[in-house]
């Protein structure tokens, strides 16, 4: 068991509490057709316009299974480093509701299709935690209601019913809202990685159910409740912090938590009581007879695991070996596929620091900055590196090559060729040099003097010279003659 | 001309074929005989026009010379198969006005090879029952009555409009389903011939489900020609269908008038029921005879969980309905009564829309999947079915075919038994075992009873089969010479 | 097992049927007689038999992921017993 951290800790009237966290993650497969019918899974179409009759449950109709969704299920088991179950059986879970048209839904409960994983989440300060995943099992979304359109009815489009989602259920592993929210960023960068989730909150691609309870440290796990369907990181972490309190204010008041579902309220900031006690549920799970149990063969699922990407986990373990990044900057470059290979192609045959430090650095607040991604970067991997071949064969100063990568993001245009017509080569003459220097000593005959005792003062006659040649004079080189000139010892 | 209806389905479709007379003709003497019939209750919906329609364009491919293996062919169907743009019920009132926008599989196959639909046929409802007294549209009559008596027998179901209307010459031939013995009961009381296929050779595609893993389609025809040449349209492999085997169909017709000689028949001794009427043995007996004078070998054989297969059955069929039927809840299609709010609204409809036996099993089928009794029901009786599939497995190696009554009793009297529902169950006790296991069985008219009603021996195949159980039932066909016809009483 | 009035209650509110006052008594008697009647199965041990999966020997069958069904909302909704602009309409639910 893991020892609870000070700082994770909330202090009640009583004393200390703990915050316990386990994640179900609902995240819909990336597949064309649902999971058992040919309709459509694209988002936003017009109200039941995807939706076959088997999406609508017309009597007679029966389920056949998207083999592209289990092997889907299957790679993002594999990406969780987990066990894959070669025989798993879909089950129907029986209720009433509307947006449910087959009054069931079909789902995995007893043999799920993956069992055990981990996922580890980096946190601040170096710190990661493994989270233990306790399963993954297929299952089909239900439609929509929309219950503001009018005062005395909903509307339900099934456009949703049938669409294949992966459950991915963790151990209460997590301590903190900002484990879990971690927890949830992690997730989703495996699933993107493995292009098997496209991870889109906003459109409900990832919803998060959350089972928050609170303990004293050591105690039993306590009561907990599940906030449903939490759509955004932030809410994740504005839903956690409101329910542990609110858990704790009833326990120090002496009241029980009741086991129930609860909706968080983004508006209001808080959680409510989603179903009434009374109307305790009885899913009745059995194998649906419709379907036959799920057999995979080890050579299918072999055939997947060799199709796996590099996984951010290893991705980060080989850019601080192989390229003797710090763990920060790994961990920022591998958060998403794209930036990754985006820094391997610009560190290709590059000094592999001086490529991430402009890639973390001037390149991503650019990006950030005028509102682009990866993908519609006006400058390319390859213009990256070649600006920093400019830099490194001394054509150009690091000075120099910002004002270069500026021009080159506002209008895409070549590095070398904005250096060549806009006259930005280094100064390297001598001579020339030699002559600023000269002009910058003779204009300041008393800090001259001074800087015999005064050593600082020679990176101001730099900034004086760099200044005159408007930046294109090589600083190491004007350092070097300044210092002769002006009879600093170069090693002080 | 001749009364075209008193044609076998071969011998119309020979007709038919030698241009003595057309389609229209055929039809139309149907469609006559149909609104001559209404006594008997066995159609729901009569389209007549629709059969006029298809019968013309029948004429005009067999004028082409493309007729297919049905060409022109009128058939009845079981208001379980969902027929495009005809209402479909499944005799509920439940899906009141439902037009499917689709057509089943395996009608559409009829259709594919040329038969005209001349109406929807009167069944239990939701397929419940064993004696199509549990309708919305009423109860079925018998066109057999007692020897002197005229009240009104069952012509058992759940299948009893379809095994009425061919007894009564209402159609060429009917569409059946069969879960516990719904095909072959209803056949064995209206001395008509029924066959159950192997689960799996016919699609389940747009049939009304009643038990999933039970249900399974066949005809109901006047001799065992006719249902081998009707099945052979039905079946075949549909990728709609889940369960469905992909398996190419035989040529049924072809089996018969082959030798039985060295058939092992094999004769199960616990299906001696305690109580069977001493007509029943008598006839069973009769059957054992005919077929080793055919130069088969009777070997006796042991099932010896037959006695559980009815309780377990009544357990898996209910389970599995409770679940099947929870889509009929008012929203899309069907009967609404409107309630105080979406859960009111549920269970008004589905009070009102569902009648007492269909709300039984339902209630019985919740009871058992329900938490805490979940394995002790279903689970249990889903073990059951295991070993009574090992037993015909394990007879299977001794024997080619087992021959069995059909029903331990003729057809009863209209009210006789409905007060009693366990009493009911128990007419599908040789029946049931069937259809846990899977296997093919077919009813033989072989007799009458002492009250002058017909009597029907079963015959019960491997797995895919059924061109034994042809051969076997041609050759018991052949012996009985059953030509026993009910009189013609309820003509208007 | 015998059932009582209050479990024909539960169980027909989980299954979604009105049952008034004067059916429970009758249904609960009904219900008993088939329940008692089922567990006949109990004198039978069934230790380590494999629960039947499927009723024959067959593999599960698949669709590839290709779109080929849609665009029917005129035919999903024509049976609805109530319907406006391509939705069901039910009444109001409240979570
Ligand atoms: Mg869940
Ligand atoms: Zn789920």
């Amino acid at each position: 068991m893991r020892e609870p951290r000070k700082e994770d800790l909330i202090e009640g009237a009583t004393g200390p509490w703990e915050i316990v966290l386990g994640l179900e993650v609902h995240a819909q497969v990336a597949s064309k057709a649902k999971l058992f019918s040919g309709a459509s899974t694209e988002f936003g179409a017009e109200p039941n316009t995807q939706v076959s009759f088997v999406d609508a449950a017309m009597p007679g109709m029966l389920p056949v299974i998207n083999w592209y969704c289990v092997e889907q299920a299957v790679r993002t088991g594999l990406g969780l480093k987990a066990q894959i179950n070669l025989r798993s059986v879909f089950d129907r879970k029986n209720y009433f509701y509307p947006d449910l048209p087959q009054g069931y839904q079909i789902s995995q409960f007893k043999y799920p299709v993956v069992g055990e994983g981990v996922i580890v989440i980096d946190l601040p300060g170096q710190r990661s935690v493994s989270v233990g995943i306790e399963r993954l099992h297929l299952e089909q979304d239900a439609g929509k209601s929309l219950h503001d359109q009018d005062p005395s009815n909903s509307f339900v489009d099934l456009n949703r019913s049938g669409v294949a989602l992966m459950e991915i259920v963790s151990r209460p592993d997590m301590r903190s809202a900002e484990e879990a929210q971690a927890y949830v960023r992690k997730l989703r960068t495996i699933l993107r990685y493995l292009g098997t989730c496209d991870g889109n909150m906003d459109e409900g691609s990832l919803r998060a159910d959350v089972n928050v309870s609170v303990r004293r440290i050591g105690a039993e796990l306590g009561t907990r409740c599940e906030i449903k369907n939490v759509n955004s990181i932030r809410f994740i972490g504005q839903a956690i912090e409101y329910e542990a309190r609110r858990q704790i204010d009833v326990l120090e008041d002496g009241g029980v938590i009741t086991q129930e579902t609860r909706l968080f309220d983004p508006r209001a900031g808080e959680t409510r009581s989603m179903r009434s006690k009374e109307e305790a549920h009885d899913y009745r799970y059995f194998p649906d007879p419709d379907l036959l149990p799920l057999v995979l063969t080890q050579n299918q699922v072999d055939a997947i695991a060799a199709s796996l990407p590099e996984l951010p986990d290893e991705k980060k373990a080989r850019f601080i070996s192989a390229y003797g990044l710090s763990p920060y900057d790994a961990t920022v470059l591998v958060a998403e596929r794209a930036p990754a290979d985006f820094y391997e192609a610009v560190a290709k045959g590059r000094d592999p620091k001086l490529a991430a430090n402009w890639v973390t650095g001037d390149f991503f607040a650019a990006l950030a900055r005028e509102g682009f991604t990866i993908e519609t970067s006006p400058v390319s991997a390859e213009a990256l590196g070649q600006l920093i071949d400019l830099i490194v064969d001394g054509t150009i100063s690091g000075r120099i090559a910002k004002q270069v990568f500026e021009k080159m993001f506002k209008d895409g245009r070549d590095p070398a060729k904005i250096v060549e017509e806009e006259g930005l080569r280094q100064v390297t003459d001598l001579s020339a040099i030699e002559a600023s220097i000269d002009a910058v000593i003779a204009a300041n005959p008393d800090k001259a003097a001074q800087a015999k005792d005064k050593p600082n003062l020679a990176g101001w006659f730099v900034g004086q010279v760099m200044k005159t040649t408007s930046g294109k004079a090589n600083p190491q080189v004007v350092n070097e003659i300044l210092l002769r000139k002006l009879g600093i010892s170069s090693a002080g | 001309m001749t009364d075209l209806t008193r044609l076998t389905l071969a011998a119309a479709r020979d007709g038919l074929a030698k241009k003595d007379f057309t389609s229209g003709e055929l039809t139309g003497a149907y469609v006559s005989a149909i609104e001559a019939a209404s006594t008997l209750n066995t159609y729901i919906t009569v389209t007549a026009d629709k059969a006029r329609e298809m019968a013309r364009a029948s004429d005009e491919r067999i004028a082409k010379g493309d007729a297919g293996a049905l060409e022109g062919i009128p058939l009845g169907i079981k208001d379980l198969f969902c027929t495009k743009d005809v209402l479909t019920t499944a005799a509920s009132h439940i899906l009141d006005g439902f037009v499917p926008p689709y057509e089943s599989s395996v009608t559409q196959n009829l259709w594919n090879d040329g038969a005209v639909m001349l109406g929807k046929l009167n069944n239990d409802e939701f397929a419940m029952g064993s004696s199509n007294e549990t309708s919305f549209y009423g109860p079925v009559i018998n066109p057999w009555r007692r020897k002197g008596s005229d009240s009104k027998l069952v012509p058992g179901g759940s299948s009893g409009g379809s095994s009425s209307a061919v007894a009564a010459r209402l159609c060429l031939g009917a569409t059946a389903t069969d879960t516990g013995g719904s095909i072959r009961q209803p056949a064995s009381f209206t001395g008509t011939v029924g066959i159950k296929p192997t689960y799996g050779r016919c699609s389940r595609w747009g049939v009304v489900a009643f038990a999933s893993s039970l249900d399974q389609a066949g005809p109901i025809t006047r001799d065992v020609r006719d249902a081998a040449i009707l099945l052979r349209s039905m079946a075949g492999y549909d990728e709609k269908d889940s369960t469905s085997v992909d398996r190419a169909v035989p040529d049924y017709e072809a089996s018969l008038g082959q030798s039985v000689k060295g058939l092992r028949v094999g004769i199960p001794k616990e299906y001696r029921v305690e109580g069977m009427p001493s007509e029943i043995e008598a006839l069973w007996a009769r059957g054992i005879d005919w077929l080793k004078a055919a130069g088969a070998e009777i070997v006796e054989v042991s099932l010896p969980h037959t006695k559980y297969a009815l309780p377990s059955y009544y357990i898996i069929a209910p389970a599995e309905a409770s679940s099947n039927l929870a889509r009929y809840d008012g929203v899309r299609y069907g009967l609404r009564v409107a309630g105080k709010d979406i859960t009111d609204l549920y269970e008004r409809t589905r009070a009102e829309g569902f009648g007492a036996e269909v709300r039984r099993r339902v209630l019985i089928g919740t009871y058992v999947l329900s938490a805490g009794y979940y394995d002790a029901y279903y689970v249990k009786a889903q073990q059951v079915r295991a070993l009574i599939a090992r037993d015909f497995t394990q007879a299977f190696e001794k024997v080619d075919v087992l021959l069995t009554p059909t029903a331990p009793s003729a057809a009863f009297g209209i009210g006789e038994k409905t007060a009693d529902p366990l009493s009911m169950y128990l007419n599908d006790v040789f029946t049931v075992p069937v259809n846990l296991a899977g296997l093919p069985g077919i009813s033989i008219p072989a007799g009458l009873s002492g009250e002058g009603l017909p009597l029907g021996l079963q015959l019960i195949g491997r797995a895919f089969d059924e061109e034994t159980l042809f051969r076997a039932a041609h050759a018991i066909e052949q012996a009985a010479d059953f030509t026993a016809e009910p009189e013609a009483w309820w003509r208007a | 097992m015998s059932v009582d009035q209050n479990t024909v209650r539960r169980i027909a509110r989980l299954a979604r049927i009105a049952v008034t006052q004067e059916e429970l008594a009758p249904l609960a008697g009904e219900l008993s007689g088939i329940l008692a009647w089922v567990e006949q199965l109990n004198g039978l041990d069934t230790t380590g038999v494999e629960p039947m999966t499927s009723a024959v020997a067959m593999s599960l069958k698949s669709r590839e992921d290709v779109i080929t069904s849609g665009n029917l909302q005129a035919e999903v909704t024509r049976n609805a017993p109530l319907s406006e602009d391509g939705f069901f309409v039910v009444p109001k639910v409240v979570e």
